[in-house]
């Protein structure tokens, strides 16, 4: 759990942090959405001090971090950032294990625990471990990025627009995977973006950060049905939001089962944006739907319309 | 190879050399003593690496030392005023140190040790700084993040990072240190510029050969080796 409280923050007279309180839960993966210079990084970079809040206090599981010595608070805290940050004169397998070391763990609980790691983050390619940073592909670095930042399988981890610099496809596969993994190890995970695409896809929960004040805190469907005010409203991106919101809802939840329909049929675990995208590319208003390869049902088109009450 | 051939260049030099009395001779008739013979070419030799070498190693650690401290956030201010004091350092000419430090050191080994080691530091420090300066950004930030210490940071990550460029100062510290050594045997250090300068005053050109061929041979060594433990260093980043 993480808590800040009435946090102000001022550089040159300018206020980036401006008296603000939120409170992340136990195992919750929170986004801090906003344009840049809205503060959310200064804000992420409280939580481990890299930043000092000129007012207020940040607590991580009730005990305040300025109260914790500096280098055992961070190497209880998992980072990971935009520019990676990999010691390019360490191998992988040596990067993963920068915390595990730090923190004095017997040499076969690291490579156990970087064996693990790199499956999970599926960089299980032969030699993969021994490699140096600089042989990786972009989205490979970014991958051992976040493997670094679980290695000691800390109860919260920041993450600081890691995926900023990637391109779209490696953006996504590495954005299920980090989901995947956070459902699995309930880790709380605080995460900073601008890509509003990115927070709804990830954030349980979702707070739109503009000019150092939290503008509005909620999940992804309530930022996008009901904002609370016009500049909300524009950021998340007013109608548009709605095509976003289809990618939050699984075909699953609005098929009518034991109909059949003609066509190419989507998965009942796709999600509705996928299910409208073929519809598109079809031609078709209904489409199949299918569960491990057989048919189960159908949607329509009319479906992905949710009638207001 | 750029080691070996220089090493075995020297090595041979220093066998024939003392045996090369008939060849100076047929060359320069004109000399009653064509070979120096005062000190042996291997003493000399040996002499001058020991000099060279403890000079530099006093200039690395005082270079490093310096760059390390000019790089932290306390000492930032200083770095200027540390590059002024090592630049201003680095225009006197190396006679000047000699014939300051004569006075106050005697004659000898000492004062050459001062002047070296003091001309070795610019190139020390120079490159302490830059490559400390050249780590990168990113690796830092993540290793504040993940919590290392500040001396931990400076020995795990710091440093392994800025070695390449450190050894490449070292190296040219030293190699500056093996010709300016030989200017040492005017105030009395025993070094391959003893043939030099003797034969320089009493007007014997073979002395003069047979004390440069060897100060060549060395620096292309000295380099060479250094070299080769640079490129190694470089090669690990």
């Amino acid at each position: 759990m993480i808590e800040f409280d009435g946090i102000r923050k001022r550089f040159g007279g300018h206020a980036v942090i401006d008296g603000l309180s939120l409170r992340v839960d136990d195992g919750e993966f929170f986004v801090l959405v906003g344009p840049s210079g809205s503060g959310k990084s200064t804000l992420l970079r409280m939580v481990n001090r890299l930043v000092l809040p000129d007012e207020g206090t940040i607590r991580v599981d009730g005990e305040d971090v300025a109260s914790v010595p500096v280098e055992r608070l961070r190497r209880g805290i998992g980072y990971a950032i935009q520019s990676v940050g990999l010691f390019p004169h360490r191998t992988v397998a040596e990067n993963i294990a920068t915390v595990p070391r730090l923190l004095g763990w017997s040499k076969e609980a690291i490579r156990d625990r970087v064996d693990e790691l790199l499956a999970l983050l599926r960089l299980d390619e032969p030699g993969m471990a021994s490699r140096y940073p600089r042989t990786l592909s972009g989205g490979q670095q970014q991958r051992v990025g976040v493997a670094r930042a679980l290695a000691a399988r800390p109860r919260i981890v920041l993450m600081d627009e890691p995926f900023g610099a990637l391109d779209p496809l490696t953006r996504e596969s590495l954005q299920a995977s980090l989901k995947a993994i956070q459902r699995e190890t309930k880790t709380t995970i605080l995460f900073v973006t601008h890509d509003m695409d990115e927070a709804f896809g990830l954030g349980d929960r979702v707070a739109l950060m503009l000019d150092g004040r939290l503008v509005q805190t909620g999940t992804p469907s309530e930022l996008i049905r009901e904002p609370v005010n016009d500049r909300v409203r524009d950021f998340v991106g007013g109608a548009r939001a709605r095509l976003r919101e289809l990618a939050l809802h699984r075909v699953r939840e609005r098929m009518h089962r034991g109909g059949v329909a003609d066509g190419e049929a989507v998965d009942a675990d796709a999600t509705l944006q996928d299910a409208l995208g073929a519809m598109l590319m079809q031609g078709r208003e209904r489409l199949p739907v299918s569960e491990g390869g057989h048919a189960v049902g159908t949607i329509d088109l009319a479906d992905m319309v949710e009638r207001r009450r | 190879m750029k080691a070996v051939l220089p090493a075995i260049a020297l090595a041979l030099l220093l066998m024939a050399m003392p045996h090369a009395g008939g060849w100076f001779h047929a060359w320069m008739p004109e000399l009653s003593h064509p070979l120096y013979t005062r000190t042996s070419f291997v003493a000399l030799t040996a002499s001058h690496v020991a000099l060279v070498l403890s000079a530099t190693v006093l200039s690395t650690v005082v270079g490093l030392s310096l760059g390390i401290l000019a790089t932290r956030p306390a000492g930032r201010s200083l770095l200027p005023t540390v590059r002024a004091v090592a630049v201003i350092g680095q225009t006197f000419p190396p006679v000047a140190v000699l014939a300051i430090a004569v006075p106050l050191l005697g004659f000898g080994a000492a004062p050459t040790f001062v002047a070296l080691a003091l001309y070795g530091v610019l190139p020390v420090l120079g490159q302490t700084v830059a490559g400390l300066d050249a780590v990168s950004p990113a690796a830092l930030h993540a290793a504040d993040g993940m919590g290392y210490g500040r001396w931990r940071r400076l020995l795990d990550v710091e440093l392994p990072l800025a070695a390449g460029p450190i050894m490449a100062g070292v190296r040219l510290s030293a190699i500056v240190s093996v010709g300016t050594a030989t200017i040492g045997s005017a105030v009395g250090a025993t070094t391959l510029g003893s043939p030099i300068v003797e034969g320089l005053v009493g007007n014997n050109t073979a002395y003069v050969v047979q004390g440069a061929l060897l100060v060549g041979a060395l620096a292309l060594t000295v380099d060479g080796v250094l070299g080769v433990v640079e490129r190694k260093i470089r090669r690990g980043v």
